[in-house]
């Protein structure tokens, strides 16, 4: 019985992987990919599902490819830079293979949105040997995500299901089949030499790889994610939410051309292509991130020889950066028409205001919500280094945003866990300056601590500044480790970050109240002061999750208006009124203006409920 | 038939709670619909914007420039700042309360609510503005104020279903320790604008 319901593209893929039997999902938070594992782990109960969130994606993803060795059925969940972190274990699966089934979901994120890079996955896919699906909408994610299921288990390879923001996030009305307890008649792991990878054993299977190739080539040209439509000489071929831009151009033009949708970029689809590119003078490429399919395209037709000249990314007609949308699309076909000498006026919406017509706005960057832990924390070490030559090496995590002014106390930030190796390394080059790294509590997890044992094995002289909010917020407040709860709501053995510090051999471990801002600067100097490297882990509310239940306000007698508050902190609770401090209703109760207020006029407002 | 709402506002505001109820009227009417929100990064108390796209075929869930048939701005200088979606003779409803960022205490932007209103009064005649703010804060929680932005622009017409069918949608969907206050702010709103009607 199928039905009808408002979901987000991830939430569809999660009941499109129930629907196909899933048994075991693991994945870590990555926007904009987390809500797939989060839906699966929400049913996980109800169907017999085993849900984890695992400490970071290469374990995520072997997780997940030893249960696919023992004949079950497995998702791995991540964001596209998640999948540099699974790189090792994806590369070297392909050679190996699958006996369950097992569909890698990898969220890219054209912009980016909240991403460090515009990487594109088809292109990882591409390198990895994998086959990738790349779907347009919600529904056809849903529907993308069964078929992946069978395809790994029919081909036993992995699947790897992309999508970008648009698709991921986006909600819309969605056909789907009814969820029921996933079978779990599974055969169990078979020993074999087939499991256990060799030099030998690739060398045996890297021509087996290549011939699936082909295989997969030719049973993606007979799949119904890939459309030709329409007649003409002048052919668009696209993919992914620039295939809906098209769609849409297309639907107010009555023009004559050739359409191919390519919900299959990898391996290409070469004998459906051959069919797009009969009778075509002219092929428009048009796809978000890299020329992937454009590539694909120009090498059919270099090796058939064809004469099909092609418009995209290579020859400027169409970026080969930033998110698409209809007008960046309708601009690249005006370009491609024109060039051609075809009169396919797109037409142009006028707007009722143009963009320079605008007043001026006010800025509104993304900041540390108002009672965030961490910007006491980073308040500490600028007060603490105010007169103390330091670099400030930041990491992934809401805590980034502590770049901003007024705070300026992030000056790298690159990947997960980077923040302490980098300020280990500038430590060798720089020694007489300090180094201090800020990384989160879930981020520590994740990939802080082989960084932390490198810095005790090699001696670098770094203070390392855990922010222990208690939580993976950025990304929607997962769950990890050090917190005593698993991602299906379960109680599991909270593990201590200090006590992982000591462990390593950091001779300085401390843990301090992030709410105290004494302590915070008082553990910051001594740390400064230590030779060797320190651990000290701040511990403190995630102001989203846990409320204080206080707020503060203004004396306005005592007010001398010397706008400390506001200039120092930044804080989106304080604002000026007139030249007057004033604090919002969406004060969340920390009380660092109050810790910092020269003339303490900041008190804890009466409780008024 | 075709509708294109965009939701402008402030992270916190409920873009993304307006955006999806209006996603559940749009499949109660029997209505294709598709989605664009921003989530996570820009919602720490930055510009957040949600495209909906109602009707009988939708295409890419975002909106095109020009295209927009309806701006609902949870906040003014965010309405103003996404008006270049508006189409020529699309209707705005805009919640008067301004949110003052941090910015603009350390000196590093300017905000003037008073010309924002005054460029959108211009700019589109037809504005319904209000303020949600503090109308969900008299009818028990200002952060009703979605609901009130929303029951304001369904009594006036300007969404493709009825403040009753907008109404029932959100009732199944709205957690039940909310309910009684999201249905005073949505109902005070809508009476404010059937009394300014008449």
């Amino acid at each position: 019985m199928s039905k009808t319901q408002f979901l987000m593209g991830n939430e569809a893929i999660a009941f499109g992987a129930i629907e196909a039997g899933v048994n075991i999902a693991t994945g870590y938070p990555g926007t904009p990919s987390s809500e797939v594992l989060e839906t699966i782990a929400h049913y996980a109960d109800q169907y017999g599902i085993y849900a984890e969130w695992s400490i970071n994606e290469k374990v995520a993803l072997e997780t997940a490819i030893g249960a696919a060795y023992a004949g079950a059925k497995a998702i791995a969940t991540m964001k596209q830079v998640g999948l540099n972190v699974a790189s090792d274990p994806l590369l070297s699966l392909s050679y190996i293979g699958v006996k369950g089934a097992l569909v890698i979901m990898v969220a890219d994120d054209p912009g980016p949105h909240s991403s460090q890079t515009e990487q594109d996955t088809r292109a990882f896919a591409h390198f990895a040997n994998i086959p990738v699906l790349d779907p347009s909408t919600p529904q056809e994610a849903h529907d993308m995500a069964i078929w992946a299921f069978e395809l790994s288990h029919k081909m036993q390879t992995p699947v790897i299901l992309r999508t970008t923001t648009r698709v991921s996030h986006g909600c819309s009305d969605v056909i789907v089949g009814d969820l029921k307890p996933v079978p779990w008649d599974i055969e169990g792991f078979t020993k074999n030499a087939r499991w256990t990878i060799f030099p030998k054993l690739t060398a045996q299977r890297h021509p087996w790889l290549e011939e699936l190739q082909q295989k997969l080539s030719d049973i993606f040209s007979s799949s119904a994610f890939n459309r030709i439509s329409g007649n003409g000489c002048i052919g668009i071929i696209a993919s992914g939410i620039a295939y809906k831009c098209v769609e849409e151009i297309l639907k107010n033009l009555d023009i004559c051309v050739k359409v191919f949708k390519v919900g299959t970029p990898y391996p290409f689809p070469e004998r459906k292509a051959l069919e797009f590119l009969e009778g075509l003078e002219y092929a428009i490429a048009v796809e978000e991130l890299d020329p992937h399919i454009e590539h694909q395209l120009l090498q059919i037709i270099g090796r058939y020889n064809l004469p099909v000249k092609v418009y995209g990314k290579e020859d400027g007609t169409f970026p080969k950066w930033g998110e698409y949308n209809v007008d960046i699309v309708k601009s690249g076909l005006q370009k491609a028409f024109s060039a051609i000498g075809f009169d396919g006026h797109t037409g142009n919406h006028q707007p009722t205001v143009q963009p320079q017509q605008l007043p001026p706005l006010p800025v509104r960057q993304p900041t540390l919500c108002a009672g965030c832990m961490h910007r006491t924390v980073f308040y500490a070490f600028k007060r603490a280094f105010a007169n103390v030559p330091a670099v400030f090496s930041g990491d992934i995590g809401c805590y980034t945003l502590g770049n901003a002014e007024p705070l300026n106390m992030v000056d790298t930030c690159l990947c997960m866990g980077a923040g302490i190796s980098i300020a280990a390394g500038l430590q060798h080059v720089q020694p007489d300056v300090k180094h201090v790294a800020f990384i989160g509590d879930s981020t520590f997890f994740h990939s802080g601590i082989p960084a932390i044992i490198n810095a005790v094995y090699n001696g670098a002289d770094i203070t390392v500044a855990v922010l222990d909010n208690r939580t993976t917020a950025m990304t929607g407040h997962q769950p990890h480790p050090g917190i005593g709860v698993t991602a299906t709501g379960k109680p599991a053995k909270a593990i201590d970050i200090a006590a992982i510090a000591r462990s390593c051999g950091v001779e300085l471990v401390k843990s301090v109240d992030a709410q105290d801002l004494t302590a915070c600067i008082a553990a910051a100097k001594e740390a400064a002061e230590f030779h060797g490297p320190a651990v000290l882990v701040f511990r403190g509310p995630c102001i989203n999750l846990e409320k204080t239940g206080k707020q503060y306000e203004i004396d306005e007698q005592e007010c001398t208006l010397c706008n400390y508050c506001v200039e120092q902190l930044g804080c989106p609770a304080i604002s000026l009124t007139d030249g007057v401090p004033e604090i919002q209703s969406t004060c969340g109760g920390c009380g660092l203006c109050a810790q910092i207020c020269p003339v303490n006029a900041i008190v804890l407002k009466e409780d008024r409920s | 038939m075709k509708f294109d709402i965009l939701i402008a506002g402030v992270g916190g505001q409920g873009v993304i709670l307006a955006s999806r109820l209006l996603g559940l009227a749009s499949i109660e009417a029997d209505l294709h619909v598709t989605t664009a929100e921003t989530i996570g990064m820009s919602q720490r108390e930055g510009a957040v914007v949600s495209h909906v796209r109602i009707g009988d075929e939708v295409f890419g869930p975002l909106i095109p420039k020009g295209c927009a048939d309806l701006i609902l701005g949870m906040e003014p200088a965010e309405a103003v700042r996404n008006m270049p979606f508006l189409r020529p003779g699309g209707a705005m409803a805009v919640n008067t309360h301004a949110i003052v960022p941090a910015s603009v205490a350390i000196g590093a932007s300017q905000y003037e609510p008073e010309q924002i209103i005054a460029f959108i009064k211009k700019a589109c005649p037809g504005a319904l503005l209000l303020n949600a703010t503090q109308l969900a804060q008299d009818a028990g929680n200002y952060r009703a104020a979605n609901a009130a932005l929303l029951g304001a622009a369904a009594a006036a017409g300007m969404l493709p279903f009825s403040a009753d069918d907008l109404w029932r949608a959100m009732e199944k969907e709205l957690p039940q320790k909310h309910i009684a206050v999201n249905k005073k702010a949505f109902e005070m709103a809508a009476h404010m604008v059937y009394n300014i009607k008449n």
